[in-house]
Protein backbone atom coordinates (compact mmCIF):
# COMPACT_ATOMS: atom_id res chain seq x y z
CA UNK A 1 0.00 0.00 0.00
CA UNK A 2 1.44 3.33 -0.96
CA UNK A 3 1.49 5.90 1.80
CA UNK A 4 -1.10 8.57 2.01
CA UNK A 5 -3.51 7.11 -0.48
CA UNK A 6 -5.98 5.85 2.06
CA UNK A 7 -7.09 7.39 5.30
CA UNK A 8 -6.69 4.97 8.13
CA UNK A 9 -10.31 4.29 8.93
CA UNK A 10 -9.41 1.12 10.63
CA UNK A 11 -9.35 0.95 14.41
CA UNK A 12 -10.57 4.49 14.61
CA UNK A 13 -11.46 5.35 18.17
CA UNK A 14 -15.01 6.22 18.90
CA UNK A 15 -14.92 9.78 20.17
CA UNK A 16 -16.66 10.00 23.47
CA UNK A 17 -18.92 12.99 23.15
CA UNK A 18 -19.67 13.10 26.84
CA UNK A 19 -22.70 10.86 26.77
CA UNK A 20 -24.06 12.51 23.65
CA UNK A 21 -23.02 9.69 21.32
CA UNK A 22 -26.00 8.34 19.49
CA UNK A 23 -25.63 4.63 19.31
CA UNK A 24 -27.63 2.61 16.84
CA UNK A 25 -28.40 -1.07 17.15
CA UNK A 26 -28.42 -2.89 13.87
CA UNK A 27 -29.33 -6.47 13.21
CA UNK A 28 -27.09 -7.90 10.55
CA UNK A 29 -28.75 -11.16 9.73
CA UNK A 30 -29.94 -13.86 10.38
CA UNK A 31 -30.95 -13.78 6.73
CA UNK A 32 -28.94 -11.01 5.23
CA UNK A 33 -27.64 -11.37 1.69
CA UNK A 34 -24.21 -10.17 2.76
CA UNK A 35 -23.68 -12.74 5.46
CA UNK A 36 -23.80 -15.63 2.97
CA UNK A 37 -25.32 -17.93 5.52
CA UNK A 38 -27.72 -17.93 8.41
CA UNK A 39 -26.19 -16.26 11.42
CA UNK A 40 -26.96 -13.07 13.21
CA UNK A 41 -24.83 -10.16 14.32
CA UNK A 42 -26.26 -7.53 16.60
CA UNK A 43 -24.10 -4.53 15.91
CA UNK A 44 -23.92 -1.39 17.98
CA UNK A 45 -22.92 1.49 15.78
CA UNK A 46 -21.78 5.01 16.44
CA UNK A 47 -22.47 6.58 13.10
CA UNK A 48 -20.85 4.08 10.80
CA UNK A 49 -18.26 2.80 13.23
CA UNK A 50 -18.81 -0.49 14.98
CA UNK A 51 -18.69 -0.18 18.75
CA UNK A 52 -19.52 -3.78 19.53
CA UNK A 53 -20.85 -6.87 17.86
CA UNK A 54 -22.69 -9.76 19.40
CA UNK A 55 -23.16 -12.94 17.46
CA UNK A 56 -26.00 -15.37 17.61
CA UNK A 57 -25.36 -18.68 15.92
CA UNK A 58 -27.05 -22.04 15.82
CA UNK A 59 -29.76 -21.32 13.27
CA UNK A 60 -28.96 -24.46 11.33
CA UNK A 61 -27.71 -26.60 14.17
CA UNK A 62 -28.50 -30.21 13.31
CA UNK A 63 -26.91 -32.04 16.24
CA UNK A 64 -24.44 -34.03 14.16
CA UNK A 65 -22.47 -35.09 17.20
CA UNK A 66 -25.60 -36.56 18.78
CA UNK A 67 -26.81 -38.20 15.58
CA UNK A 68 -23.35 -39.71 15.10
CA UNK A 69 -23.77 -41.58 18.39
CA UNK A 70 -26.59 -43.56 16.80
CA UNK A 71 -25.06 -44.22 13.43
CA UNK A 72 -22.59 -46.85 12.29
CA UNK A 73 -19.30 -45.46 11.08
CA UNK A 74 -20.00 -45.69 7.37
CA UNK A 75 -23.22 -43.68 7.74
CA UNK A 76 -21.51 -40.74 9.40
CA UNK A 77 -19.87 -39.72 6.12
CA UNK A 78 -23.12 -38.11 5.03
CA UNK A 79 -23.13 -35.95 8.15
CA UNK A 80 -19.67 -34.62 7.44
CA UNK A 81 -20.74 -33.51 3.95
CA UNK A 82 -23.05 -31.02 5.48
CA UNK A 83 -20.48 -29.21 7.56
CA UNK A 84 -18.42 -27.22 5.10
CA UNK A 85 -20.51 -28.01 2.06
CA UNK A 86 -18.23 -25.91 -0.14
CA UNK A 87 -15.52 -28.54 0.19
CA UNK A 88 -17.44 -31.64 1.21
CA UNK A 89 -14.89 -34.20 -0.09
CA UNK A 90 -12.26 -32.93 2.36
CA UNK A 91 -14.68 -33.55 5.23
CA UNK A 92 -15.52 -37.00 3.86
CA UNK A 93 -11.88 -37.98 3.51
CA UNK A 94 -11.07 -36.58 6.94
CA UNK A 95 -13.72 -38.78 8.48
CA UNK A 96 -12.61 -41.88 6.56
CA UNK A 97 -9.05 -41.30 7.66
CA UNK A 98 -10.14 -40.97 11.29
CA UNK A 99 -11.81 -44.37 11.20
CA UNK A 100 -8.86 -45.82 9.32
CA UNK A 101 -6.57 -44.55 12.03
CA UNK A 102 -8.77 -46.12 14.69
CA UNK A 103 -8.93 -49.47 12.91
CA UNK A 104 -5.35 -49.48 11.68
CA UNK A 105 -6.18 -49.61 7.99
CA UNK A 106 -3.32 -48.78 5.69
CA UNK A 107 -4.13 -47.49 2.24
CA UNK A 108 -2.32 -48.20 -1.02
CA UNK A 109 -0.41 -45.22 -2.38
CA UNK A 110 -2.63 -45.02 -5.41
CA UNK A 111 -5.73 -44.49 -3.29
CA UNK A 112 -3.97 -41.86 -1.19
CA UNK A 113 -2.99 -39.94 -4.31
CA UNK A 114 -6.53 -40.18 -5.64
CA UNK A 115 -7.72 -38.75 -2.35
CA UNK A 116 -5.21 -35.96 -2.58
CA UNK A 117 -6.55 -35.09 -6.02
CA UNK A 118 -10.16 -34.77 -4.89
CA UNK A 119 -9.20 -32.97 -1.72
CA UNK A 120 -7.20 -30.40 -3.62
CA UNK A 121 -9.99 -29.98 -6.17
CA UNK A 122 -12.30 -29.37 -3.23
CA UNK A 123 -9.91 -26.81 -1.82
CA UNK A 124 -9.87 -24.98 -5.14
CA UNK A 125 -13.68 -25.02 -5.26
CA UNK A 126 -13.82 -23.70 -1.70
CA UNK A 127 -11.35 -20.90 -2.38
CA UNK A 128 -13.09 -19.98 -5.63
CA UNK A 129 -16.27 -19.40 -3.66
CA UNK A 130 -14.58 -17.36 -0.98
CA UNK A 131 -12.42 -15.22 -3.22
CA UNK A 132 -15.04 -14.44 -5.82
CA UNK A 133 -17.42 -13.48 -3.03
CA UNK A 134 -14.82 -11.13 -1.59
CA UNK A 135 -14.79 -9.53 -5.04
CA UNK A 136 -18.57 -9.49 -5.11
CA UNK A 137 -18.82 -7.81 -1.71
CA UNK A 138 -16.22 -5.27 -2.75
CA UNK A 139 -18.36 -4.42 -5.75
CA UNK A 140 -16.74 -6.53 -8.46
CA UNK A 141 -19.45 -8.82 -9.79
CA UNK A 142 -17.62 -10.00 -12.90
CA UNK A 143 -15.27 -12.54 -11.24
CA UNK A 144 -18.13 -14.01 -9.26
CA UNK A 145 -20.07 -14.77 -12.40
CA UNK A 146 -17.08 -15.67 -14.51
CA UNK A 147 -14.86 -17.80 -12.29
CA UNK A 148 -17.76 -19.49 -10.56
CA UNK A 149 -18.34 -21.75 -13.53
CA UNK A 150 -15.06 -23.47 -12.68
CA UNK A 151 -16.53 -24.59 -9.45
CA UNK A 152 -19.15 -26.17 -11.65
CA UNK A 153 -16.44 -28.02 -13.60
CA UNK A 154 -15.02 -29.32 -10.34
CA UNK A 155 -18.48 -30.48 -9.32
CA UNK A 156 -18.65 -32.35 -12.60
CA UNK A 157 -15.56 -34.26 -11.51
CA UNK A 158 -17.22 -35.11 -8.19
CA UNK A 159 -20.27 -36.21 -10.12
CA UNK A 160 -18.20 -38.60 -12.18
CA UNK A 161 -16.31 -39.90 -9.15
CA UNK A 162 -19.22 -40.44 -6.76
CA UNK A 163 -22.46 -39.42 -8.44
CA UNK A 164 -23.19 -36.38 -6.29
CA UNK A 165 -22.24 -32.77 -6.58
CA UNK A 166 -22.63 -30.78 -3.40
CA UNK A 167 -23.09 -33.18 -0.52
CA UNK A 168 -20.82 -35.74 -2.03
CA UNK A 169 -20.66 -38.67 0.41
CA UNK A 170 -17.53 -39.52 -1.52
CA UNK A 171 -15.40 -42.54 -0.88
CA UNK A 172 -15.67 -45.26 1.70
CA UNK A 173 -13.76 -46.16 4.80
CA UNK A 174 -10.68 -47.75 3.25
CA UNK A 175 -10.77 -46.16 -0.17
CA UNK A 176 -13.25 -45.27 -2.84
CA UNK A 177 -16.47 -46.92 -3.90
CA UNK A 178 -15.18 -47.39 -7.45
CA UNK A 179 -12.24 -46.51 -9.61
CA UNK A 180 -12.15 -43.12 -11.27
CA UNK A 181 -13.64 -43.45 -14.73
CA UNK A 182 -11.88 -42.30 -17.88
CA UNK A 183 -14.26 -39.39 -18.07
CA UNK A 184 -13.29 -38.33 -14.55
CA UNK A 185 -9.61 -38.32 -15.50
CA UNK A 186 -10.43 -36.38 -18.67
CA UNK A 187 -12.30 -33.78 -16.67
CA UNK A 188 -9.47 -33.42 -14.17
CA UNK A 189 -6.98 -33.00 -17.00
CA UNK A 190 -9.24 -30.44 -18.63
CA UNK A 191 -9.32 -28.44 -15.39
CA UNK A 192 -5.54 -28.59 -15.09
CA UNK A 193 -5.24 -27.31 -18.64
CA UNK A 194 -8.00 -24.74 -18.82
CA UNK A 195 -8.35 -23.38 -15.31
CA UNK A 196 -4.91 -21.72 -14.87
CA UNK A 197 -5.47 -19.12 -17.62
CA UNK A 198 -8.83 -18.26 -16.05
CA UNK A 199 -7.26 -17.97 -12.62
CA UNK A 200 -4.62 -15.70 -14.09
CA UNK A 201 -7.26 -13.54 -15.67
CA UNK A 202 -9.11 -13.42 -12.36
CA UNK A 203 -5.94 -12.20 -10.71
CA UNK A 204 -5.54 -9.61 -13.41
CA UNK A 205 -8.97 -8.29 -12.54
CA UNK A 206 -8.36 -7.92 -8.82
CA UNK A 207 -4.84 -8.42 -7.49
CA UNK A 208 -3.32 -5.15 -8.68
CA UNK A 209 -6.62 -3.38 -9.10
CA UNK A 210 -6.34 0.02 -7.43
CA UNK A 211 -9.96 0.06 -6.26
CA UNK A 212 -9.84 -3.46 -4.89
CA UNK A 213 -6.52 -2.84 -3.14
CA UNK A 214 -7.72 0.37 -1.55
CA UNK A 215 -10.84 -1.37 -0.45
CA UNK A 216 -9.20 -4.42 1.09
CA UNK A 217 -5.73 -3.51 2.30
CA UNK A 218 -5.84 -2.61 5.99
CA UNK A 219 -9.43 -3.72 6.13
CA UNK A 220 -10.07 -6.06 9.05
CA UNK A 221 -6.48 -6.78 10.06
CA UNK A 222 -5.83 -9.43 12.67
CA UNK A 223 -2.39 -9.83 14.22
CA UNK A 224 -0.87 -13.28 14.50
CA UNK A 225 -0.80 -13.46 18.30
CA UNK A 226 -4.52 -12.67 18.55
CA UNK A 227 -5.30 -15.15 15.79
CA UNK A 228 -3.47 -17.86 17.70
CA UNK A 229 -5.22 -16.87 20.92
CA UNK A 230 -8.54 -17.35 19.18
CA UNK A 231 -7.59 -20.71 17.74
CA UNK A 232 -7.70 -19.52 14.13
CA UNK A 233 -6.35 -21.99 11.60
CA UNK A 234 -6.17 -22.31 7.87
CA UNK A 235 -5.97 -19.40 5.42
CA UNK A 236 -7.13 -16.94 8.08
CA UNK A 237 -4.21 -17.79 10.35
CA UNK A 238 -1.73 -17.94 7.49
CA UNK A 239 -2.85 -14.50 6.33
CA UNK A 240 -1.67 -13.23 9.70
CA UNK A 241 1.75 -14.70 9.04
CA UNK A 242 1.75 -18.06 10.83
CA UNK A 243 2.80 -20.86 8.51
CA UNK A 244 0.67 -23.54 10.11
CA UNK A 245 -0.78 -25.98 7.63
CA UNK A 246 -1.90 -29.44 8.75
CA UNK A 247 -0.76 -30.90 5.44
CA UNK A 248 2.79 -29.96 6.40
CA UNK A 249 2.67 -30.10 10.19
CA UNK A 250 0.98 -33.50 10.40
CA UNK A 251 1.08 -34.96 6.91
CA UNK A 252 -1.75 -37.35 6.13
CA UNK A 253 -2.67 -39.19 2.97
CA UNK A 254 0.93 -39.02 1.65
CA UNK A 255 1.06 -35.22 1.52
CA UNK A 256 4.72 -35.52 2.43
CA UNK A 257 5.34 -36.89 -1.08
CA UNK A 258 4.43 -33.59 -2.64
CA UNK A 259 6.37 -30.42 -3.11
CA UNK A 260 4.33 -27.34 -2.35
CA UNK A 261 4.55 -23.99 -0.64
CA UNK A 262 2.54 -22.69 2.28
CA UNK A 263 1.71 -19.11 1.39
CA UNK A 264 1.52 -16.63 4.26
CA UNK A 265 0.42 -13.05 4.55
CA UNK A 266 1.56 -10.25 6.82
CA UNK A 267 -1.24 -8.21 8.36
CA UNK A 268 -4.08 -10.68 8.24
CA UNK A 269 -6.28 -8.15 6.49
CA UNK A 270 -8.84 -8.91 3.81
CA UNK A 271 -6.29 -8.52 1.04
CA UNK A 272 -3.90 -10.96 2.72
CA UNK A 273 -6.64 -13.50 3.22
CA UNK A 274 -7.58 -13.11 -0.42
CA UNK A 275 -3.98 -13.48 -1.58
CA UNK A 276 -3.30 -16.50 0.63
CA UNK A 277 -6.29 -18.30 -0.82
CA UNK A 278 -5.29 -17.23 -4.30
CA UNK A 279 -1.78 -18.65 -3.88
CA UNK A 280 -3.17 -21.81 -2.35
CA UNK A 281 -5.18 -22.44 -5.48
CA UNK A 282 -1.96 -22.38 -7.50
CA UNK A 283 -0.32 -24.72 -5.01
CA UNK A 284 -3.33 -27.03 -5.16
CA UNK A 285 -3.10 -27.15 -8.93
CA UNK A 286 0.56 -28.02 -8.61
CA UNK A 287 -0.21 -30.78 -6.11
CA UNK A 288 -2.85 -32.25 -8.42
CA UNK A 289 -0.40 -32.16 -11.31
CA UNK A 290 2.25 -33.93 -9.22
CA UNK A 291 -0.25 -36.54 -8.10
CA UNK A 292 -1.30 -37.18 -11.69
CA UNK A 293 2.33 -37.65 -12.68
CA UNK A 294 2.89 -40.08 -9.85
CA UNK A 295 -0.23 -42.00 -10.80
CA UNK A 296 0.81 -42.10 -14.45
CA UNK A 297 4.10 -43.69 -13.45
CA UNK A 298 2.38 -46.41 -11.46
CA UNK A 299 1.79 -49.70 -13.19
CA UNK A 300 -1.30 -50.27 -11.09
CA UNK A 301 -4.36 -48.61 -12.63
CA UNK A 302 -7.12 -50.48 -10.88
CA UNK A 303 -6.67 -50.35 -7.11
CA UNK A 304 -9.18 -48.03 -5.53
CA UNK A 305 -9.48 -49.40 -2.00
CA UNK A 306 -7.50 -51.10 0.68
CA UNK A 307 -7.66 -54.86 0.88
CA UNK A 308 -9.37 -55.05 4.26
CA UNK A 309 -12.71 -56.73 3.62
CA UNK A 310 -13.71 -56.40 7.27
CA UNK A 311 -13.98 -52.66 6.84
CA UNK A 312 -14.41 -51.68 3.23
CA UNK A 313 -17.91 -52.00 1.83
CA UNK A 314 -17.55 -54.14 -1.30
CA UNK A 315 -18.83 -52.81 -4.64
CA UNK A 316 -22.44 -53.64 -5.38
CA UNK A 317 -21.70 -55.90 -8.37
CA UNK A 318 -19.60 -58.11 -6.11
CA UNK A 319 -22.27 -58.10 -3.39
CA UNK A 320 -24.79 -59.44 -5.88
CA UNK A 321 -22.52 -61.99 -7.48
CA UNK A 322 -20.03 -63.23 -4.90
CA UNK A 323 -20.80 -65.07 -1.71
CA UNK A 324 -17.90 -63.59 0.24
CA UNK A 325 -18.65 -60.01 -0.71
CA UNK A 326 -22.26 -60.51 0.34
CA UNK A 327 -21.14 -61.81 3.72
CA UNK A 328 -18.82 -58.91 4.30
CA UNK A 329 -21.43 -56.45 3.15
CA UNK A 330 -23.90 -57.92 5.62
CA UNK A 331 -21.34 -57.93 8.42
CA UNK A 332 -20.42 -54.29 7.91
CA UNK A 333 -23.99 -53.08 7.53
CA UNK A 334 -25.24 -55.02 10.54
CA UNK A 335 -22.27 -53.97 12.63
CA UNK A 336 -20.80 -57.41 13.17
CA UNK A 337 -17.22 -56.32 12.76
CA UNK A 338 -15.12 -55.79 15.86
CA UNK A 339 -14.25 -52.12 16.28
CA UNK A 340 -11.17 -51.45 18.39
CA UNK A 341 -11.70 -49.61 21.64
CA UNK A 342 -9.81 -46.40 21.89
CA UNK A 343 -9.81 -42.79 21.03
CA UNK A 344 -8.20 -40.98 18.13
CA UNK A 345 -7.87 -37.43 17.07
CA UNK A 346 -7.30 -36.87 13.41
CA UNK A 347 -7.22 -33.58 11.62
CA UNK A 348 -7.05 -32.52 8.02
CA UNK A 349 -6.52 -29.17 6.42
CA UNK A 350 -10.03 -28.24 5.40
CA UNK A 351 -10.95 -25.30 3.25
CA UNK A 352 -11.08 -23.13 6.35
CA UNK A 353 -8.43 -24.68 8.54
CA UNK A 354 -7.85 -27.55 10.88
CA UNK A 355 -10.85 -29.82 10.66
CA UNK A 356 -10.52 -32.28 13.50
CA UNK A 357 -12.38 -35.43 14.42
CA UNK A 358 -12.11 -36.65 17.98
CA UNK A 359 -13.54 -40.13 17.94
CA UNK A 360 -14.05 -42.16 21.09
CA UNK A 361 -14.95 -45.76 20.45
CA UNK A 362 -16.03 -48.22 23.11
CA UNK A 363 -16.03 -51.10 20.68
CA UNK A 364 -19.66 -50.61 19.75
CA UNK A 365 -21.22 -50.29 16.36
CA UNK A 366 -21.37 -46.52 16.59
CA UNK A 367 -18.99 -43.99 18.08
CA UNK A 368 -19.32 -43.52 21.81
CA UNK A 369 -18.59 -39.88 21.23
CA UNK A 370 -17.61 -37.91 18.18
CA UNK A 371 -16.47 -34.37 18.57
CA UNK A 372 -16.06 -32.28 15.46
CA UNK A 373 -13.52 -29.51 15.60
CA UNK A 374 -15.00 -27.14 13.06
CA UNK A 375 -12.54 -24.39 12.17
CA UNK A 376 -15.34 -21.88 11.42
CA UNK A 377 -16.91 -22.30 14.81
CA UNK A 378 -13.65 -21.53 16.50
CA UNK A 379 -12.40 -18.59 14.48
CA UNK A 380 -15.74 -16.87 13.99
CA UNK A 381 -15.74 -15.89 17.66
CA UNK A 382 -12.91 -13.49 16.84
CA UNK A 383 -15.18 -11.48 14.56
CA UNK A 384 -16.27 -8.84 17.13
CA UNK A 385 -12.67 -8.12 17.96
CA UNK A 386 -11.75 -7.77 14.29
CA UNK A 387 -14.79 -5.68 13.42
CA UNK A 388 -14.62 -3.36 16.40
CA UNK A 389 -13.60 0.18 15.52
CA UNK A 390 -14.07 -0.42 11.82
CA UNK A 391 -16.75 0.64 9.42
CA UNK A 392 -19.89 -1.35 8.82
CA UNK A 393 -19.08 -1.90 5.15
CA UNK A 394 -15.63 -3.18 6.11
CA UNK A 395 -17.19 -5.61 8.56
CA UNK A 396 -19.16 -7.16 5.72
CA UNK A 397 -16.02 -7.60 3.70
CA UNK A 398 -14.15 -8.98 6.71
CA UNK A 399 -16.88 -11.52 7.27
CA UNK A 400 -16.85 -12.75 3.71
CA UNK A 401 -13.05 -12.94 3.70
CA UNK A 402 -13.14 -15.11 6.83
CA UNK A 403 -15.29 -17.52 4.83
CA UNK A 404 -17.75 -18.35 7.57
CA UNK A 405 -19.80 -21.30 6.37
CA UNK A 406 -22.99 -21.66 8.39
CA UNK A 407 -23.07 -25.42 8.04
CA UNK A 408 -19.67 -25.76 9.60
CA UNK A 409 -20.36 -23.10 12.19
CA UNK A 410 -23.40 -24.86 13.59
CA UNK A 411 -22.77 -28.52 12.77
CA UNK B 1 -0.88 -50.22 11.85
CA UNK B 2 -0.54 -47.13 9.69
CA UNK B 3 2.50 -45.08 10.43
CA UNK B 4 1.47 -42.10 12.46
CA UNK B 5 4.22 -40.03 13.91
CA UNK B 6 4.81 -40.51 17.62
CA UNK B 7 6.91 -37.89 19.32
CA UNK B 8 8.25 -40.19 22.01
CA UNK B 9 10.88 -37.82 23.39
CA UNK B 10 8.44 -34.92 23.70
CA UNK B 11 5.86 -37.20 25.26
CA UNK B 12 8.42 -38.33 27.80
CA UNK B 13 9.49 -34.78 28.58
CA UNK B 14 5.94 -33.57 29.12
CA UNK B 15 5.10 -36.61 31.22
CA UNK B 16 8.16 -36.11 33.41
CA UNK B 17 7.53 -32.43 33.93
CA UNK B 18 3.86 -32.90 34.71
CA UNK B 19 4.47 -35.80 37.08
CA UNK B 20 7.07 -33.76 38.91
CA UNK B 21 4.85 -30.71 39.17
CA UNK B 22 1.49 -32.31 39.93
CA UNK B 23 2.34 -35.58 41.65
CA UNK B 24 -0.72 -37.51 42.75
CA UNK B 25 -3.11 -34.94 41.28
CA UNK B 26 -2.11 -36.18 37.86
CA UNK B 27 -4.33 -39.22 37.97
CA UNK B 28 -3.09 -41.02 34.89
CA UNK B 29 -1.10 -40.69 31.74
CA UNK B 30 -1.19 -43.01 28.78
CA UNK B 31 -0.56 -42.89 25.08
CA UNK B 32 -3.66 -43.57 23.02
CA UNK B 33 -2.65 -44.02 19.41
CA UNK B 34 -0.38 -41.08 18.69
CA UNK B 35 -1.45 -38.73 21.47
CA UNK B 36 -0.50 -38.65 25.15
CA UNK B 37 -3.52 -38.28 27.43
CA UNK B 38 -3.25 -36.83 30.90
CA UNK B 39 -6.04 -37.00 33.43
CA UNK B 40 -5.94 -34.46 36.18
CA UNK B 41 -8.20 -33.65 39.13
CA UNK B 42 -10.50 -30.83 38.17
CA UNK B 43 -9.33 -28.53 40.96
CA UNK B 44 -5.93 -28.28 39.33
CA UNK B 45 -6.87 -28.39 35.68
CA UNK B 46 -6.45 -24.66 35.20
CA UNK B 47 -3.08 -24.74 36.87
CA UNK B 48 -2.06 -27.63 34.62
CA UNK B 49 -3.22 -25.87 31.46
CA UNK B 50 -1.37 -22.72 32.47
CA UNK B 51 1.73 -24.79 33.19
CA UNK B 52 1.51 -26.44 29.79
CA UNK B 53 0.98 -23.14 28.06
CA UNK B 54 3.67 -21.16 29.82
CA UNK B 55 6.31 -23.75 30.62
CA UNK B 56 5.96 -26.37 27.94
CA UNK B 57 5.08 -24.28 24.92
CA UNK B 58 1.55 -25.57 24.33
CA UNK B 59 0.40 -22.22 23.06
CA UNK B 60 -2.47 -23.38 20.90
CA UNK B 61 -5.80 -24.67 22.16
CA UNK B 62 -7.19 -26.96 19.49
CA UNK B 63 -10.49 -27.88 21.03
CA UNK B 64 -12.47 -28.41 24.20
CA UNK B 65 -15.23 -30.95 24.30
CA UNK B 66 -17.49 -32.48 26.90
CA UNK B 67 -17.91 -36.17 27.66
CA UNK B 68 -20.50 -38.17 29.51
CA UNK B 69 -19.87 -41.61 30.95
CA UNK B 70 -23.07 -42.64 32.69
CA UNK B 71 -22.72 -44.96 35.65
CA UNK B 72 -19.30 -43.79 36.73
CA UNK B 73 -18.66 -41.87 39.93
CA UNK B 74 -17.37 -38.91 37.99
CA UNK B 75 -19.77 -38.92 35.08
CA UNK B 76 -18.96 -35.78 33.20
CA UNK B 77 -15.67 -35.04 31.60
CA UNK B 78 -13.99 -32.26 29.74
CA UNK B 79 -11.31 -32.99 27.15
CA UNK B 80 -8.81 -30.40 26.02
CA UNK B 81 -6.64 -30.85 22.97
CA UNK B 82 -3.50 -28.78 23.09
CA UNK B 83 -0.96 -28.26 20.36
CA UNK B 84 2.60 -27.08 20.50
CA UNK B 85 3.14 -25.76 17.01
CA UNK B 86 6.88 -25.28 17.45
CA UNK B 87 7.38 -28.92 18.29
CA UNK B 88 4.58 -30.33 16.18
CA UNK B 89 3.29 -32.03 19.29
CA UNK B 90 -0.27 -32.63 20.44
CA UNK B 91 -1.52 -33.77 23.82
CA UNK B 92 -4.88 -34.37 25.39
CA UNK B 93 -5.87 -33.31 28.88
CA UNK B 94 -8.91 -34.76 30.58
CA UNK B 95 -10.67 -33.94 33.76
CA UNK B 96 -13.73 -35.57 35.27
CA UNK B 97 -16.42 -34.31 37.61
CA UNK B 98 -19.54 -35.54 39.34
CA UNK B 99 -22.94 -34.89 37.82
CA UNK B 100 -23.96 -33.00 40.94
CA UNK B 101 -21.11 -30.57 40.77
CA UNK B 102 -20.28 -29.95 37.12
CA UNK B 103 -17.89 -27.06 37.53
CA UNK B 104 -14.43 -26.45 36.19
CA UNK B 105 -12.36 -23.29 36.17
CA UNK B 106 -12.55 -21.49 32.85
CA UNK B 107 -9.68 -21.46 30.38
CA UNK B 108 -10.76 -18.21 28.76
CA UNK B 109 -8.05 -16.30 30.59
CA UNK B 110 -5.46 -18.51 28.90
CA UNK B 111 -6.99 -18.68 25.44
CA UNK B 112 -9.60 -16.30 24.07
CA UNK B 113 -10.76 -19.11 21.83
CA UNK B 114 -11.89 -21.15 24.82
CA UNK B 115 -14.91 -18.88 25.07
CA UNK B 116 -17.22 -20.58 22.59
CA UNK B 117 -15.78 -24.02 23.22
CA UNK B 118 -16.77 -23.76 26.89
CA UNK B 119 -20.13 -22.35 25.96
CA UNK B 120 -20.61 -25.39 23.76
CA UNK B 121 -19.68 -27.70 26.64
CA UNK B 122 -22.20 -25.86 28.84
CA UNK B 123 -24.86 -25.97 26.16
CA UNK B 124 -24.56 -29.68 25.47
CA UNK B 125 -23.30 -31.20 28.70
CA UNK B 126 -24.12 -28.65 31.38
CA UNK B 127 -20.50 -28.27 32.37
CA UNK B 128 -20.12 -24.90 34.00
CA UNK B 129 -16.92 -23.00 33.35
CA UNK B 130 -16.46 -20.94 36.48
CA UNK B 131 -15.24 -17.45 35.69
CA UNK B 132 -16.40 -17.50 32.08
CA UNK B 133 -17.35 -14.00 30.92
CA UNK B 134 -20.51 -14.95 29.07
CA UNK B 135 -21.60 -18.47 29.86
CA UNK B 136 -24.85 -19.07 28.03
CA UNK B 137 -26.12 -21.51 25.46
CA UNK B 138 -24.61 -21.20 22.04
CA UNK B 139 -26.15 -23.54 19.49
CA UNK B 140 -29.42 -24.48 21.18
CA UNK B 141 -32.14 -22.00 22.04
CA UNK B 142 -31.85 -20.16 25.32
CA UNK B 143 -34.76 -21.90 27.04
CA UNK B 144 -33.88 -25.41 25.94
CA UNK B 145 -34.84 -27.64 28.85
CA UNK B 146 -32.00 -30.17 28.80
CA UNK B 147 -28.35 -30.79 28.10
CA UNK B 148 -28.81 -32.80 24.94
CA UNK B 149 -25.44 -34.49 24.54
CA UNK B 150 -25.76 -36.28 27.83
CA UNK B 151 -26.34 -39.94 27.24
CA UNK B 152 -29.71 -39.98 29.01
CA UNK B 153 -31.17 -37.50 26.55
CA UNK B 154 -32.90 -39.53 23.85
CA UNK B 155 -32.06 -38.80 20.26
CA UNK B 156 -35.62 -39.36 19.15
CA UNK B 157 -38.94 -38.69 20.73
CA UNK B 158 -39.25 -41.56 23.25
CA UNK B 159 -43.04 -41.66 22.93
CA UNK B 160 -42.94 -42.76 19.32
CA UNK B 161 -44.37 -46.20 18.80
CA UNK B 162 -43.97 -46.58 15.06
CA UNK B 163 -40.26 -46.94 15.00
CA UNK B 164 -38.14 -49.55 16.65
CA UNK B 165 -34.50 -49.04 15.95
CA UNK B 166 -33.15 -50.74 19.01
CA UNK B 167 -31.32 -53.10 16.67
CA UNK B 168 -29.49 -50.23 15.08
CA UNK B 169 -26.84 -48.40 16.98
CA UNK B 170 -27.21 -47.84 20.66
Amino acid sequence: MSEGTKPDYWQRDVVDAGGLNELTTLNLGPTHPATHGIFQNVLTLDGEIIVSAEQTIGYIHRAFEKIAERRPFYQITTLTDRMNYCSAPINNMGWHMTVEKLCGIELPKRVEYMRVIVMELARIADHIICNTIIGQDAGATTPFLYVYQWREKIYEVYEEVCGARLTTNMGRIGGFERNFSDLAWQRIRAILKEFPPVLKEFEKLLVRNRIFMDRTINCGPFPADRALQYGCTGPNLRASGVDYDVRVADPYSSYSDFDFLVPVGQNGDVYDRFMVRQQEMWESLSIIRQAMEKLDKMADKTTFRADVPDWVLPPKEEVYNQMEALIYHFKIVMGETEVPRGEVYHCVEGGNGELGFYLVSDGGRTPFRLHLRRPCFIYYQAFPEIAKGGLLSDAILTMSSMNVIAGELDA
Amino acid sequence: MPAFAIKADRDQLVTDRLTAAFGADLLSHERLYDVMCFTVVKERVHELLAFLKNELDFGFLTSICGMHHPGEALELGLVYHLHSMHNGHRIRVKTYMALKDPQVPTATDLWAGANWMEREAWDFFGIKAVGHPNLKRILNMEDFPAFPMRKDYPLEDPTRQDKNDSMFGR
